[in-house]
């Protein structure tokens, strides 16, 4: 058997997650798994199959360019993955909107209970993932033939070049549906780096008290190359869009860096970034969860605290 | 249009969970539970769209053991029509639900199936995708916006990026993210009105599907815990303790 990863890929190049779900991916082949497939599906998608090709560890890529798998339809995914299931003992997706949405679709057309969001690999049927906003961990073990899973990409390395280049091949699409059909999309444009990758993450909670005022947390955030993001209830307040969302319904970061002003510390926040290395916590009330978890705090209002942060982190720039 | 909606029954997401000392899982007894609040946002949807004529009739589907009667009791006081409760004492994964919702949406003939996108306790995100799948229906999950125009639903959808708008041909599984709606409390008469709305018992044999769990949960435990540092006077103290300390920035 072996082991297939459906990579996510954006304009030629593999998502970060995509790399951490394939070293998440040699781990099972190395502990009896088998050696490491990779398909990547979209349009004009030569120069990420070609990365993928290129990556330490990886025996195969299929490549299907094709129109249908350019705006990641799961209808359109399953219907490509699902003949190729019978060569595979696991078929891993990186645990992003995009794996979400595909991947439980894949597995019930080939009944399997998927396994969700793994941080880690016991061996090749059994995997430790988050439950209750990753207030605990379950330790499960899958009979299943084909083990279908996503994977926590903050959890894996992301794999990187080396070894023998892996041949690509050319996969058929499979006949269309009609079910459903793209219409638009609105991606949010940001120079800063990508919440789910940054080296360092600032965030804002209903402490921030309206959207505008992240204008504070962003000055700063270029002061640091970081990116922003926010809690839940932000979000709720509608301060800023879902996609900065950090928490156990939005993303799950772990940068160097994560520095959380005016959020309490709901558990549901906390699962989206307490493996964070190094947690700064700027907050007015002393009992806030938040400082719990946090390697720094200072207790104050985050409207004195974060220009007198600017100030020093440019005098430290400078310095 | 008929709409079905899915509902669990959760620990409410305010308590914190405790994991039991055998590691067999977390500990329910005596705790308060709720609704799942993506569950939640799927029932006030469906019943807005009632209220709008979009929808003639809302039913709620829950599957579990007994108590899953007072879940589908909240969500007919918010406004749904009538409930099927799938009647069981074991374990349920999202795949065997999807088979039992399966098997109900092939009795009831819904023009769109509702679920919300994730369950705060397993935290899997698979029923609502894994559902489409098995009736060979189009799926528009994390939606934080829905509109029907005849046969075509169409489904604005939160991703990492940004959002994503896909048209679906009618049925079609839906699954709710948190910006669609504010869920509203019901209300004493309506709590009232519910009581004499139908729940109606079903079995898992009834409905000729196979429940048995797949996955073997061989123990569940406390994550690594964070010690709580030291809390900081200014925020140039910070800025040195990042570089010299935790040698960060």
């Amino acid at each position: 058997m072996a082991v297939l990863v459906i990579a996510q890929h954006a304009n030629g190049a593999l998502a970060p997650a995509s790399l951490a779900t394939i070293t998440c991916a040699r781990e099972i082949g190395a502990k009896g798994g088998g050696e490491v497939t990779v398909v990547v599906a979209g349009r004009d998608c030569r120069a990420a199959a070609d990365e993928a090709a290129a990556l330490d560890g990886v025996a195969k890529v299929l490549i299907s360019d094709h129109g249908m798998y350019e705006n990641a339809s799961a209808e359109a995914l399953a219907a490509l993955i699902e003949p190729l299931a019978v060569d595979y003992g696991h078929i891993l997706y990186p645990a992003t909107t995009y794996g979400k949405n595909a991947a439980p679709r894949l597995a019930a057309l080939v009944d399997s209970q998927q396994v969700s969001d793994i941080q880690e690999v016991v061996d090749a049927e059994t995997f430790v993932r988050p439950i209750y906003a990753g207030n605990a961990l379950a330790t499960v073990r899958s009979k299943d033939a084909v083990k279908v899973i996503t994977v926590r990409a903050t959890a894996f390395e992301k794999a990187a070049p080396g070894g023998t280049p892996a041949r690509v091949e050319d996969l058929a699409p499979a006949a269309a549906d009609g079910l459903s059909r793209f219409v638009g999309a609105e991606h949010s444009a940001s120079a800063r780096p990508e919440l789910t990758s940054a080296r360092v993450v600032i965030s804002g909670g209903r402490g921030m008290q309206s959207g505008d005022n992240f204008v504070l947390l962003e000055e700063i955030a270029d002061l640091l190359g970081a990116a922003v993001g926010a809690s839940r209830a932000a979000v709720d307040a509608g301060f800023v869009p879902n996609d900065f969302q950090v928490g156990q319904t939005g993303k799950i970061v772990a940068p160097e860096l994560y520095i959380a002003v005016g959020i309490s510390g709901a558990i549901q926040h906390l699962a989206g970034m307490k493996d964070s290395k190094v947690i700064v916590a700027i907050n007015k009330d002393e009992d806030a969860p938040i400082f719990q978890v946090a390697d720094y705090g200072i207790v104050g209002d985050l409207f004195e605290v974060l220009p007198q942060l600017k100030a020093a982190l440019a005098a430290a720039k400078q310095g | 249009m008929k709409i079905l909606v899915a509902v669990k029954r959760v620990i409410d997401a305010n308590i914190k969970v405790r994991v039991r000392h055998d590691g067999s899982g977390v500990e329910t007894a005596n705790v308060k539970m709720a609704m799942n609040p993506f569950c939640e946002i799927a029932v006030e949807e469906a019943v807005r769209m009632a209220e709008e004529g979009v929808a003639d009739e809302v039913v709620l589907v829950s599957a579990g053991p007994g108590p899953a009667k007072e879940t589908l009791r909240t969500g007919l006081a918010m406004g749904a029509d009538r409930a099927i409760h799938i009647v069981t004492e074991e374990t349920l994964e999202p795949l065997a639900v999807a088979k039992l919702l399966a098997a109900v949406a092939a009795r009831e003939d819904p023009g769109m199936i509702l679920l919300g996108k994730q369950a705060i306790d397993d935290d899997c995100n698979q029923t609502g995708q894994m559902l489409a799948a098995l009736l060979g229906w189009s799926q528009g999950t994390f939606a934080s916006k829905i509109t029907i125009d005849g046969d075509t639903i169409t489904v604005t959808r939160e991703v990492d990026d940004g959002l994503e708008t896909v048209a679906l041909t009618r049925p079609a599984v839906v699954t709710t993210d948190l910006r669609l709606n504010e869920p509203r409390y019901a209300t004493l008469p309506n709590i009232m009105k519910a009581k004499k709305k139908s729940i109606d018992p079903l079995t898992p044999d009834e409905l000729g599907v196979d429940i048995t769990p797949r996955l073997e949960v061989l123990r569940v435990t406390d994550p690594p815990a964070r010690e709580a540092g030291i809390k900081l006077e200014t925020a140039a103290e910070l800025v040195d303790k990042l570089v010299n300390e935790a040698g960060v920035l």
